[in-house]
């Protein structure tokens, strides 16, 4: 019951944080729109898509949102450095509350923010022509927690190694870039050289993405259930990880 | 009696630097146990170990009767915590790291939002309280970390530094409410501090860190009566004459001149006051003010470690 409560309370900062900085709500929204209507047209209007109605802007939807998690689950869960150097980490750290309660309330909190933002992307489909029904919307909420789930984990993760905000263009180069890249985010992901092919396969965000696209546009590189296997293990096991790590770390961590 | 913190042979080191070196406290019940010491002596090392925060090298710590490695979660539920350093966010209204905190710390529902009330009326934000924490002074800022530490009614409350850089009104306002508190509520206090006047004024035992180490531990009034060195400044009208004949008195042990001032060196002046006024009025020397110093930590400090306290600053 106190372990809940932590939770909830952990939960309750992320998002009034959230709420809090405007700016981060409406670059949130409108960086996606600049990649689908600028990048989706450009691109578009120069190679041929015929599978999909609705194109390669279509095309690009499920995984412009898929990014748009990347970059709010990672940054959000990097935000312990932060809390970290302003010392608030502590306060939250000396509290007699579990360190897996902690993590927990940190993700939960992380993705529900994620699911705010992929709400109103969903919301904005009609800009690039993607029809949207109320079951395809609720289910794609249910895959956007899940994929924010596992990378707000991997955030936190990597926030418990990292002491300043130094490390953050090496995290952008080293995990975030290649993680959104290979994800098949921008281009099919079937018939890639196999270096590529094998690479593209091991980012948990593929899988992600692929399921958006099979519940979006209901055309995927692999099928539905697949793709929700993998991501839930990829969820579980960072969240667990994080835990742990946390856990263990707790006197570096304060 | 009853010890509410008992350390034994406590050790913190950084690689090979001891930043506490075998330190045996012994806090008594419902104190305010002041912990006084230069920068860098180990101040913050030695309550982060009682907080759980670092793990002792060596030796152990009880707080509240819990071992502070074994049981620490039973320690953070006895303990109520104010940093050296800032440890508020930004973002959070005045209230709303009240409200947190009294959550985390499991304050039942029904009792919530009353102690929040009267956390909020003791520390005196007024409107401030629902507004962000990025627009409070640093004094509003201490006074909310201060509040917060004690909304879970915690049987020991560290301070550490909780005056650093406050000003004087600030800092004895902050003063009287530490004393209340430990009159009125069944809280005992350990703080350090590297003033000297505070110690004096609020703590009833003091223990002086340097370099890891405690050099001595007593009342304030104990360390200071051990030094047996009272000051009688006085000004008189033939400054050369007067030293020469107080040179001859047995209970001078020094004899300073600074200025026109003359500043004897006595044990148990207030006995004495009177003496020297009559000892000048008898030798035809008139005494135009006379004043009695007894000595102070910053004394004692320096007996102890043979430099003053802000020597380092
Ligand atoms: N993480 C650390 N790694 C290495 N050395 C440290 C670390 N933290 C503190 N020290 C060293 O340990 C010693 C004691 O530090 P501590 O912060 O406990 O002093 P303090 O008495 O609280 O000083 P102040 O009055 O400045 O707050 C210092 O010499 C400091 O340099
Ligand atoms: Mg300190």
């Amino acid at each position: 019951m106190a372990e809940l409560e932590g939770i909830y309370t952990i939960w309750l900062r992320e998002n009034k944080r959230f709420l809090r900085y405007r700016s981060r709500i409406l670059t949130s929204v409108v960086t996606p729109l600049l990649w689908l209507l600028i990048f989706g047209t450009g691109l578009g209007s120069a190679v041929r898509f015929g599978n999909i109605p609705g194109g390669y802007q279509a095309f690009l939807f499920p995984g412009i949102i898929g990014q748009t998690i990347l970059f709010t689950s990672i940054f959000s869960g990097l935000s312990v450095i932060q809390d970290r150097q302003f010392g608030f980490l502590k306060e939250i750290l000396v509290a007699p509350i579990s360190r897996p309660s902690i993590v927990l309330g940190k993700a939960i909190g992380i993705s529900t923010t994620a699911i705010l933002q992929g709400l109103v992307l969903l919301i904005l489909s009609f800009v690039v022509n993607v029809p949207m029904t109320i079951p395809v919307l609720l289910a794609s909420l249910v895959v956007i927690l899940i994929i924010s789930l596992g990378l707000s984990g991997l955030g936190l993760l990597i926030a418990s190694f990292t002491d300043s905000m130094e490390g953050f263009n090496l995290i952008m180069s080293f995990i975030v870039m290649p993680l959104f890249l290979l994800s098949g985010a921008l281009f099919p992901v079937t018939g890639l050289p196999s270096w590529l092919q094998v690479a593209v396969y091991l980012d948990p965000l593929t899988y992600g993405v692929d399921a958006l696209r099979a519940i979006i546009l209901q055309s995927s590189a692999m099928p539905l259930h697949i793709d929700l296997a993998v991501i839930i293990f990829f969820a579980v096991v960072m969240i667990l990880i994080s835990a742990l790590v946390f856990s263990k770390k707790e006197q570096s961590l304060m | 009696m009853e010890y509410i913190i008992e350390t034994t042979d406590i050790v913190k080191k950084y690689d090979d630097f001891t930043a506490v070196d075998g330190v045996n406290l012994k806090v008594p019940k419902n104190s305010v146990y002041g912990v006084l010491g230069p920068n860098g002596a180990g101040k913050t090392t030695l309550i982060s170990m009682l907080c759980t925060i670092l793990h002792p090298t060596s030796g152990s710590a009880k707080v509240n009767g819990y071992d502070v490695v074994q049981n620490p979660k039973e320690v953070r539920e006895s303990i109520g915590i104010v940093f050296q350093s800032r440890a508020l966010d930004d973002m959070l209204t005045g209230r709303e790291h009240l409200q947190m905190h009294a959550s985390l710390y499991g304050v039942p529902q029904d009792v919530r939002e009353k102690r929040i009330e009267e956390i909020l009326d003791l520390i005196a934000l007024g409107k401030k309280a629902d507004e962000f924490v990025k627009t409070y002074s640093g004094g509003m800022k201490r006074r909310l970390e201060i509040g917060r530490g004690l909304i879970h009614h915690p049987k020991v409350l560290f301070l550490d530094e909780p005056t650093l850089g406050l000003d004087p009104q600030t800092r004895e306002s902050i003063w009287e409410y530490i004393k209340e508190l430990n009159q009125h509520q069944d809280v005992s206090v350990l703080m350090t501090t590297h003033y000297m006047e505070e110690a004096d004024k609020l703590c009833d035992e003091v223990a002086i860190i340097n370099q890891g180490q405690i050099l001595t531990a007593d009342s304030p009034k104990n360390l200071k009566r051990e030094l047996k060195a009272d000051t009688i400044t006085m000004q008189v009208d033939k400054l050369e004459e007067f030293t020469r004949l107080v040179e001859d008195l047995d209970f001078v042990k020094e004899i300073f001149i600074k200025d026109s001032e003359i500043k004897l060196m006595v044990e148990r002046g207030e006995n004495l006051v009177a003496e020297l006024v009559n000892f000048a009025n008898k030798n035809n020397i008139f005494v135009y003010s006379i004043e009695l110093e007894h000595p102070n930590l910053e004394d004692v400090f320096l007996k102890y470690t043979g430099r003053t306290i802000q020597g380092e600053r």
